[in-house]
């Protein structure tokens, strides 16, 4: 066994998986935005709650309707993708010709709402939730215990991440929905439902949100607040991706998980900061973000 | 008509009994935090726990009327400190209570001293309240941080956990706590192998977990409080950790964590608490009347300490006929010995600690647990004299002259 900087490499690797795993949370959540931003040019404040909603309603669907985990990785994002696309009716669409500002403002209203009344109801100290049978225990890498359920995690949401990335740069779908953005009114001449399509991909990128939300209930605390604590860390990452690029959200996701994981590592105290250094220093040099279009 | 006139002299009646007996107000705020990540440690609940020895009391001495407000300090010491100065100066509150999150408690129990008015601390952790920042206007009520090392700390070392490593939540609180279960492990001959300091509020613990992992420490101590401890024992129960044979040790957990988690999860942590729900009748009989307000959810230690410290204080206040002077109220209930249904008979000390037993409590596996709320089973109690710093220890100012 050889050290890195006095770190033994065992715990390196085991470090730099870590990351990447916790990265793939940061890839789907700002996937979400990425696409919402994208699509409907809203910076979508509600995220955060919408990823809190997802876990919840893992909850309930196995407090109450005795449903497991494989099923609410359907029905939730479903369900929450719906509320979404209500919202949409009901508030965003009035708001696309205004400034970014207002939806701003609205979305984050919302989510502060969102948030009291589950906190209302629930209390702070949050809900249990338990990583599926089939899915305990784990694998001894030699170098790091790995559980079953953070591989999982992994390659579930690299496939979910690059499926989207798929469906929105090479499928007919997803080229009618960059036209709609580029010129809404000539993709309605060829006779195209511009309105529904953007409802959808809101509801499309609420249900990451949701579906993320489920697959942290296992390991994170279900509670009201737990949407409240990420969403900042995942907007800086859709900054330094490049806001609305779709394979930048993906690839800084992971990326800064394993930033992160190596900071734990070199520096805990400053893991929590590391990723919005590095907005700082991305901010300064490409103003548009890694992979950002735009400036 | 007749009723009418009845109705009259019932009204009467009651107006006279008023102004008979109605000679001493006491106005009493719970400030706590109500709406973020300590709220179901004390919060509502806390309110509620005051509501109840409010009305205990006042059933028996009816020459008192109490009234209670409550507000939010948002676990900001400058919106606690506003409400605290605005309590006291405009709507003429005497006596604060509760106060989780020692920062808050810290900048309170300044004011409270400048104004000499009463503060009874429950919620807040930090053993500096009645050490290096005790006042003569303060009483430290339910726990501290040396009370929850010491139990913890000193109980897994002689049981063969000799070895530690700690997850620290990097602020105050978190240092004090290691700081403090770090000496007792090396005074009862353990070592400390290593340490990792988190940021507060830290989502993922699993990098933070591998390290502990790899020091090979027989214990795994959590220095942190709230989310942080059930992300932490949550992943930790992902990995294997207590599967691979190191144990944890929760320092500050309390009854609404362990029901956050869940006991599969949650099964063979030991911890120190110095209140049970279900530890005898008059806790369980306390519950029950608690749990009108509070459906579902079950008290913590520092919601009976707010009844306990309420019930405590006030006595005091009807002994003096008058709560306007804090530090007169404050030494008659340290003149007082202390009993009440929850916490039995006790004393305070002059540094403004309160004392009682602590027990060392280990949580249930699944298939022990009977009832909701079945927690913990006792592994041992820890007498009074034993539970909380010596007076000498402390270096509080109070005791030395």
């Amino acid at each position: 066994m050889f050290e890195i900087f006095g770190i033994p490499s065992q715990a390196l690797f085991g470090q730099l998986l870590i990351g990447l795993i916790n990265g793939s949370f940061y890839a789907l959540l700002s996937l979400g935005l990425a696409v919402i931003f994208g699509m409907l040019n809203i910076i979508n404040f509600t995220h955060g709650a919408q990823y809190m909603l997802g876990a919840f309603c893992a909850f309930f669907l196995l407090q109450y309707a005795g449903l497991g985990y494989w099923t609410a990785l359907i029905v939730a994002p479903l369900a929450v993708g719906i509320f979404g696309m209500i919202i949409e009716r009901l508030f965003l669409q009035w708001l696309y010709k205004l400034d970014h500002l207002y939806g701003l403002l609205l979305t984050f209203g919302l989510g502060l709402i969102i948030e009291g009344v589950f906190r209302n109801y629930f209390g702070s100290s949050g809900l249990p939730y338990r990583v599926p049978e089939s899915l305990q225990g784990g694998q001894n890498l030699g170098f790091m215990f790995l559980p079953n359920y953070r591989a999982w995690v992994i390659v579930f949401s690299l496939f979910v991440c690059l499926a989207t990335w798929f469906l929105i740069e090479r499928t007919r779908l997803g080229a009618y929905l960059r036209a709609a953005t580029e010129n809404p009114t000539l993709v309605r001449a060829f006779g195209i439902n511009v309105p529904r399509m953007i409802t959808l991909t809101y509801g499309f990128g609420v249900g990451l949100a949701a579906l993320a939300g489920v697959m942290a209930a296992p390991i994170y605390n279900v509670s009201p607040q737990m949407g409240a604590d990420l969403i900042i860390v995942v907007f800086a990452v859709v900054v330094i991706g490049g806001m609305g690029s779709i394979m930048g959200a993906i690839v800084t996701g992971f990326g800064l998980g394993v930033v992160e994981g190596l900071t734990k590592v070199f520096f805990p105290e400053a893991s929590n900061t590391v990723i919005f250094i590095i907005m700082a220093i991305v901010l300064l040099v490409r103003p548009a973000g890694l992979f950002g279009r735009g400036a | 008509m007749t009723r009418k006139i009845l109705g009259l002299a019932a009204l009467s009646a009651v107006l006279m009994s008023g102004t008979a007996f109605a000679q001493t107000t006491v106005k009493i705020g719970v400030l706590s935090d109500m709406s973020s990540l300590y709220s179901d440690i004390g919060g509502p609940g806390s309110v509620a726990a005051a509501k109840l020895a409010i009305a205990d009391f006042t059933a028996k001495n009816k020459d008192i009327k109490v009234e209670l407000i409550g507000g939010d300090h948002q676990n900001k010491p400058d919106v606690g400190s506003q409400i605290a100065n605005q309590w006291y100066d405009v709507d003429k509150v005497d006596a604060i209570v509760d106060t989780p999150n020692s920062g808050v408690a810290l900048a309170v129990n300044e004011i409270t001293r400048s104004k000499n008015k009463t503060f009874l601390v429950s919620g807040a952790a930090s053993s500096d309240l009645t050490g290096a920042k005790c006042s003569p206007n303060t009483i430290h009520w339910t726990y501290d941080t040396w009370n929850l090392a010491n139990g913890t700390g000193k109980a897994l070392v002689k049981t063969g956990g000799d070895t530690w490593f700690f997850l620290t939540a990097d602020y105050a609180f978190g240092h004090a706590l290691e700081r403090d279960t770090g000496a007792v492990v090396e005074a009862n001959g353990g070592k400390v192998l290593g340490k990792v300091r988190h940021p507060l509020n830290t989502n993922d613990f699993s990098s933070f977990l591998l390290q502990a992992q790899s020091s090979k420490a027989k214990v795994i101590g959590l220095a942190n409080a709230g989310g942080d401890t059930i992300n932490s024992i949550k992943q930790a129960a992902e990995f294997g950790i207590v599967k691979g044979g190191q144990s944890l040790a929760g320092l500050l957990v309390f009854a609404s964590d362990v029901a956050a988690l869940g006991l599969p999860t949650a099964q063979g942590l030991v911890l120190t608490e110095t209140w049970y729900w279900d530890l005898n009748d008059d806790n369980r009989a306390f519950t029950k009347r608690w749990q009108q307000e509070r459906p579902g959810k079950f008290p913590t230690m520092v919601q009976a300490g707010v009844y306990s410290a309420v019930t405590h204080y006030l006595k005091a206040v009807a002994e003096l006929k008058s709560a306007a002077d804090g530090k007169a109220v404050i030494a008659k209930m340290k003149a007082m010995p202390t009993d009440d249904p929850l916490f039995g008979k006790g004393e305070i000390r002059a540094d403004g600690r309160k004392i009682h037993p602590a027990y060392l409590l280990e949580v249930k596996k699944p298939e022990e647990s009977k009832y909701p709320g079945d927690f913990y089973k006792v592994r041992a109690t820890i007498p009074a004299a034993e539970a909380f710093r010596p007076l000498a220890d402390g270096k509080c100012p109070l005791v030395s002259g």
